[in-house]
C-alpha cells in the first residue's frame, strides 16, 4: 500500500515557530562548539538551554493541549522522524557522533587537558559549574546538564500527552525529581560539602553502575571516614537488600521507569521512539543471549577487579583474596539452588541455560583464583577486563547504540539487551515478584497496540488475546500498553504470587465446561 | 492419509479454530482466503489509516508461525462448493479437495440499494481493500475536502475518528435520533452524542441517506438528505450501515442459508462435515437471548474454540457464558456484561440505574430485575471494569445491591486513577430512597 505522508500529520504554524527557538537554542551550542567565544558565557549558556526549553514547551502544549484528553498517536508512523524516515536516521548520526566524541574524543568538545582552561562547549558550561561546584565544567558535566534538561523538558512533554493518565503523569515526575535531584544536582553539592569523595549518583546501583567498587572509588570512599563508609555502604545494601525487596512488592519498574536515568531519558525524549523495537520472536532471543552475557561479563569483571586490589593477609584487611572468593561462590551457589528448588517449573527450558551460566562463573572466579598473580588474572593484565568492559559495555553499547540509536532500534535497547541491572531485576521479576499485567478476561481483540508500543520489544498481544498474564523479565513496567489498548484489557497489578502465571487456551465468556475442559487438564 | 480440514476464511474465527484443531490433532489445515496471505486484525484496520500502526502490525502471528504449526496458506477465491465431491471451485479455475469443511467467511458491508452506491469513492470499512480503497480517495484534507458516513453504529464511529485524525471534515448521518440508542440506554447515548460533537465531527441525528450523486468522472460528487433534501459536497461516502453474512458463493450450493448459513448448536450445516462459524453462521434460534447472527469479534473466536473440539471427535454444543463486549467511542471506552437494553427491545422488567460523572466522559448504567433484584448486567463508559468479576457475579446470581456494594472490586482502571465507586454508591443509595 502506498502511504504518502498525510498532510494532517504536518505541524501548526505555532509549532513552527517553537522549533524555530529550540533550534536558536541548539545553534548557540553549535557556535559554541566551534569556538565562537561568547562575551557573557552564563548569559548565553542561560539563553541556549532556555531557549531549547522553551521551544520543546510551546511545542508540547500546541501539540496536546489543543485537542481532547486521549491517547494521542496520529501519524508516528507517517512522521519521518518517527518511523525511522530521513529525519530519524539524521537525528540517529548527529546522536552517535555527539556520543563518540563524548566518550572518546572529548578535546573536540573545548575539554582542557593537564590544567588549561576549558575552550569551546565546555567552557559555555563553565559558569554553571562553577556556581554549583566551585569547579570548572568537564565533558560529562555538560553532557549530564543536557541529559538533565532533555528528560525535564521532553518529561514535560510527556506528562501532557498523558495528562489523562495519573499512572504515567507521576512516574514521569519521578524520572524527573531523580535526575535533577539524584543525578545532578546532589552530586555536585556533595562534592562542594567534601571534594576528595568520588561522584556517586546515589540511585545508580551496581552493576550499572560499574564503576563503584573500583579501586579508586573504594579508596576515595573508604579514605573520606564515616560518611564515605556509608556511601559505599549503601551501594552493597541497594544491590543486595533494597532491590530484592522493592523488585519483590513492585516489579523491576519501580527502577526502571519510576527512578533510573537511561530509563528517564528512554520515557521522556525517548518516548517518541518506543514503536520502533522489535517484537520479532528473534529479537527476544537474541536479547536473551545478550543481557545475560553482559551480567555474566559484569559480575566476572567486578570480581576480578576487587579480588586484585584485595591482599592475602588477613592482618591488613579483614576481607582476604580467600575469603571473598569464597564468599562470592557461595552466594551465587545459595541462589542457584535456591531458584534451582523453588522455581525449576518456571525457567522450563531456560533452566538449562542457566545452570550453564552458572557453571561458567563459578569456574571462571576458581580459575582466577588458582592461576591469578598480583598483576595478571586469567593470564591476562589486571584491569584489563575493566578496561574492556568499559569501554565495550560502558560507552559504545549503553551510551553510542543505547541512546544514539535511538531513532533506529527504538528508546530501550541498551535496557533490553545490555542493562545488566535490568537483567537482575528482571530474573527477581519473573520469579520472584508480585507485579504482573494483568489481562482482562476475553476482551482482548489482537489490535496490537500494545505490541506496537512496547518499548522492550515484548509482544504484548501474544499473551493478551490468549487472556493470559504478562510476566517477563523485561517489562520494564511502563505502562503505555495500557495506556493505549482502546479495550481497557490491560493492567499493572502488584497482587499476590498466586495465580500470577496463568496460561490459558479457552478464554473467559465461553462455555464454562469447555473451559474446564481444556484449561485445566 | 491425515484428515483434510479446509477452513474458508483466515479471520479470527477460522484461525482460532485451525490453531485448536491443531493443538488437539494431526490432521491437515488449509486455509483459503482472498482478502490478504496472512490473518490480521480487521479491528485494528483503523490504527493503520491513523498511523499509529502500520499493516504488519496487525497480523498477531509473525509468518513463520503458519509453517511451523503445518497449517497450509491458500490465496484464492471460491466460486462454489461442490458438497457431493467434496471439492471448492476457485475463480482462478482451481480447486480444492476437503474432508471436512469449515465456512468462516465473515461479513459484508450492508448496502440498502441507495442510488449511487456503487459509486468510485463510496466505500464500507470492513476489509484491507476497504482500507486501501479509503487511502486512495481520502488521503489528506485536500483531496478530500469533507466525508459523509452514512450509519451510526460501531464502525461508523471509527470511520468517523479516521478521518478526523487526518483533519478531513466529517458529516456523520445517522438514522436514529441519538446515537446507537438501538443498543444503548439513552443517558449514554446522548453522552456519546456531545462527545462526537466535541470533536468537532457533523453529526446529523435522525437523518437518512437519499441518494449519491456523481460528478462526469464517476466520481462522489454529494449526498442527498432524504429528510431535509439539503445537498452536502463530498468525495468520499462512508456505508456503514451495519453488515451481514458474506455467502453469497454458497447461495447454488446445497447448503442451506438464510440471512447466513444455518447451523445448529453444534455448528454443523445441513451437509455432514460442512460446518460454519463466526459472523456468517446463523443459529436456528439465538442462545439465551443472543441474536441468531452474532457479528462480534469475542464470538467468532468463541465459535471457533468451540467447533475444533468437535472436529478433532469430542463433539460439543456451542455454549457461550455470560455476554460481553467492548468498543471504544473516540476517546471514551466501553464495556459491557450481561444484557442492558437501550429503549428498544428492553423486557419490562429490566430497570436501570444511571450514573453520569460531571465531566460528561464517564458514566455506568446498572440493569437489575425489578422484583427479585437481580443483576443482570453493566455498561461502563470511560471506567475500565474486570471481566471476571461480573462473570463471576453473574454465574452467581448476585443481586444489584451486593454488585452495587462491591464495584470496587470489579474497578480495572491503572493505578493511582481517580475512582468513582463512592460516589455511584452514594448515588445509587439516595435514588433508591426517593424511588
Amino acid at each position: 500500500m502506498s502511504l504518502a505522508k498525510p498532510d494532517a500529520t504536518d505541524i501548526s504554524n505555532k509549532q513552527k515557530i517553537a522549533l524555530a527557538i529550540g533550534i536558536i537554542g541548539l545553534f548557540i551550542l553549535t557556535l559554541a562548539l566551534f569556538n565562537t567565544n561568547f562575551p557573557n558565557q552564563g548569559l548565553f549558556l542561560t539563553l541556549a538551554l532556555g531557549l531549547i526549553s522553551v521551544g520543546i514547551v510551546i511545542y508540547s502544549r500546541d501539540a496536546y493541549l489543543t485537542k481532547l484528553e486521549g491517547i494521542k498517536n496520529d501519524g508516528v508512523w507517517f512522521k519521518s522522524i518517527s518511523s525511522r524516515g530521513v529525519w530519524g536516521w539524521i537525528v540517529g548520526v548527529i546522536l552517535t557522533a555527539f556520543y563518540i566524541v563524548l566518550y572518546f574524543f572529548p578535546k573536540y568538545l573545548g575539554l582542557g587537558t593537564d590544567g588549561t582552561e576549558n575552550t569551546g562547549l565546555i567552557k559555555l558550561f563553565d559558569p554553571l559549574s562553577k556556581l554549583l561546584s566551585g569547579r570548572p565544567a568537564s565533558q560529562w558535566f555538560v553532557y549530564g546538564t543536557l541529559y538533565t534538561v532533555a528528560i525535564l523538558a521532553f518529561g514535560y512533554k510527556f506528562i501532557l500527552k498523558y495528562r489523562h493518565n495519573r499512572y504515567q503523569q507521576l512516574r514521569t515526575g519521578s524520572v524527573m525529581f531523580f535526575q535533577l535531584g539524584f543525578a545532578f544536582l546532589i552530586p555536585e553539592f556533595m562534592y562542594v560539602m567534601n571534594n576528595d569523595l568520588p561522584y556517586y549518583d546515589l540511585k545508580s546501583i551496581w552493576p550499572l553502575n560499574y564503576y563503584i567498587f573500583d579501586e579508586w572509588s573504594v579508596k576515595g570512599f573508604l579514605s573520606n571516614g564515616n560518611i564515605g563508609l556509608a556511601l559505599i555502604l549503601f551501594g552493597i545494601i541497594s544491590i543486595f537488600v533494597i532491590t530484592p525487596i522493592l523488585t519483590y512488592k513492585y516489579g523491576k519498574r519501580w527502577y526502571c521507569s519510576w527512578v533510573c536515568g537511561c530509563g528517564g531519558l528512554a520515557e521522556t525524549a525517548g518516548d517518541s521512539f518506543r514503536q520502533l523495537s522489535s517484537k520479532k520472536m528473534s529479537a527476544w532471543k537474541l536479547e536473551r543471549w545478550l543481557i545475560h552475557t553482559v551480567l555474566v561479563f559484569s559480575v566476572v569483571m567486578t570480581v576480578a577487579m576487587i579480588y586484585t586490589y584485595l591482599g592475602y593477609d588477613k592482618n591488613d584487611f579483614w576481607l582476604t583474596r580467600s575469603l571473598f572468593i569464597a564468599l562470592v561462590i557461595g552466594f551465587l551457589s545459595i541462589v542457584f539452588a535456591g531458584v534451582m528448588l523453588f522455581k525449576r517449573k518456571e525457567l522450563g527450558k531456560d533452566a538449562k541455560y542457566g545452570a550453564i551460566a552458572f557453571f561458567i562463573v563459578i569456574s571462571a572466579l576458581l580459575i582466577m583464583h588458582f592461576t591469578g598473580t598480583t598483576k595478571n588474572i586469567f593470564y591476562i593484565k589486571a584491569g584489563t577486563l575493566r578496561s574492556a568492559y568499559g569501554l565495550y559495555i560502558g560507552s559504545i553499547f549503553s551510551g553510542v547504540i543505547g541512546t544514539g540509536f535511538y531513532p533506529i532500534l527504538g528508546n530501550r535497547s541498551w535496557c533490553r539487551f545490555g542493562c545488566p541491572m535490568a537483567a537482575i531485576l528482571g530474573f527477581q521479576q519473573r520469579l520472584f515478584s508480585k507485579f504482573r499485567i494483568t489481562t482482562n478476561g476475553g476482551q482482548c481483540i489482537s489490535c496490537g497496540n500494545c505490541s506496537n508500543s512496547c518499548e522492550m520489544g515484548i509482544d504484548v498481544r501474544h499473551y493478551a488475546q490468549k487472556g493470559e498474564n504478562i510476566v517477563r523479565s523485561s517489562c520494564v513496567g511502563c505502562g503505555v500498553c495500557s495506556a493505549v489498548c482502546p479495550r481497557g484489557v490491560l493492567k499493572l497489578e502488584n497482587d499476590s504470587m498466586k495465580g500470577r502465571i496463568n496460561p490459558t487456551e479457552i478464554l473467559l465468556g465461553n462455555d464454562v465446561d469447555l473451559m474446564d475442559l481444556v484449561n485445566k487438564k | 492419509m491425515e484428515e483434510h480440514i479446509v477452513i474458508i476464511g483466515n479471520g479470527i474465527s477460522g484461525v482460532t479454530a485451525a490453531r485448536h484443531i491443531r493443538k488437539l490433532s494431526d490432521k491437515k489445515i488449509t486455509i483459503v482466503s482472498s482478502e490478504t496471505e496472512y490473518f490480521f486484525s480487521r479491528t485494528a484496520l483503523m490504527y493503520v489509516y491513523m498511523g499509529h500502526m502500520k499493516f504488519e502490525h496487525t497480523k498477531p502471528y509473525e509468518n513463520w508461525f503458519w509453517d511451523k504449526n503445518r497449517i497450509d496458506l491458500k490465496k484464492g477465491f471460491v466460486n462454489n462448493i461442490d458438497t457431493d465431491a467434496k471439492k471448492l471451485h476457485f475463480t482462478e479455475g482451481d480447486s480444492l479437495k476437503y474432508d471436512k469443511l469449515i465456512i468462516a467467511t465473515g461479513s459484508k458491508p450492508n448496502k440498502f440499494g441507495w442510488p449511487g452506491q456503487d459509486l468510485d469513492g463510496v466505500m464500507g470499512m470492513y476489509h484491507k481493500q476497504d482500507l486501501e480503497n479509503l487511502e486512495k480517495h481520502a488521503p489528506s484534507k485536500e483531496i478530500c475536502k469533507r466525508a459523509v458516513i452514512v450509519g451510526g453504529g460501531l464502525i461508523g464511529i471509527e470511520l468517523a475518528e479516521m478521518l478526523n485524525s487526518r483533519s478531513i471534515p466529517v458529516t456523520f448521518l445517522v438514522r436514529e435520533d441519538s446515537f446507537w440508542n438501538g443498543v444503548l440506554p439513552s443517558g449514554e447515548s446522548e453522552m456519546i452524542n456531545r462527545h462526537i460533537k466535541n470533536h468537532h465531527i457533523d453529526l446529523r441525528l435522525g437523518m437518512n441517506l437519499k441518494e449519491i450523486k456523481s460528478d462526469k468522472n464517476g466520481k462522489v460528487k454529494s449526498i442527498i438528505i432524504q429528510e431535509t433534501g439539503e445537498e452536502i459536497a463530498c468525495n468520499v461516502v462512508g456505508l456503514t450501515a451495519g453488515v451481514s453474512p458474506n455467502i453469497d458463493f454458497i447461495k447454488d450450493s446445497n447448503i442451506e442459508t438464510g440471512r447466513g448459513v444455518k447451523v445448529n448448536r453444534y455448528l454443523e450445516t445441513n451437509i455432514p462435515d460442512v460446518y460454519a462459524i463466526g459472523d456468517c453462521a446463523e443459529q436456528h434460534e439465538g442462545i439465551n437471548g443472543r441474536r441468531p447472527i452474532e457479528a462480534v469479534w469475542y464470538t467468532g473466536r468463541m465459535m471457533g474454540e468451540t467447533l475444533a473440539q468437535t472436529i478433532c471427535g469430542n463433539r460439543i454444543q456451542y455454549n457461550p457464558g455470560h455476554w460481553f463486549n467492548s468498543a471504544k467511542f473516540l476517546d471514551i471506552e466501553y464495556q459491557t456484561y450481561g444484557w442492558v437494553f437501550g429503549e428498544r427491545g428492553r423486557p419490562e422488567y429490566e430497570k436501570h440505574f444511571h450514573w453520569k460523572h460531571e465531566d460528561d466522559t464517564k458514566c455506568i448504567t446498572v440493569a437489575y430485575h425489578k422484583d427479585t433484584n437481580h443483576f443482570l448486567g453493566i455498561n461502563t463508559f470511560g471506567i475500565r471494569m474486570r471481566h471476571e468479576s461480573f462473570d463471576t457475579w453473574l454465574t452467581e446470581e448476585r443481586d444489584v445491591d451486593y454488585v452495587m456494594n462491591h464495584l470496587s472490586e470489579a474497578n480495572f482502571d491503572p493505578e493511582f486513577y481517580s475512582h468513582y465507586e463512592a460516589d455511584i454508591l452514594s448515588a445509587y443509595n439516595k435514588q433508591l430512597q426517593t424511588a
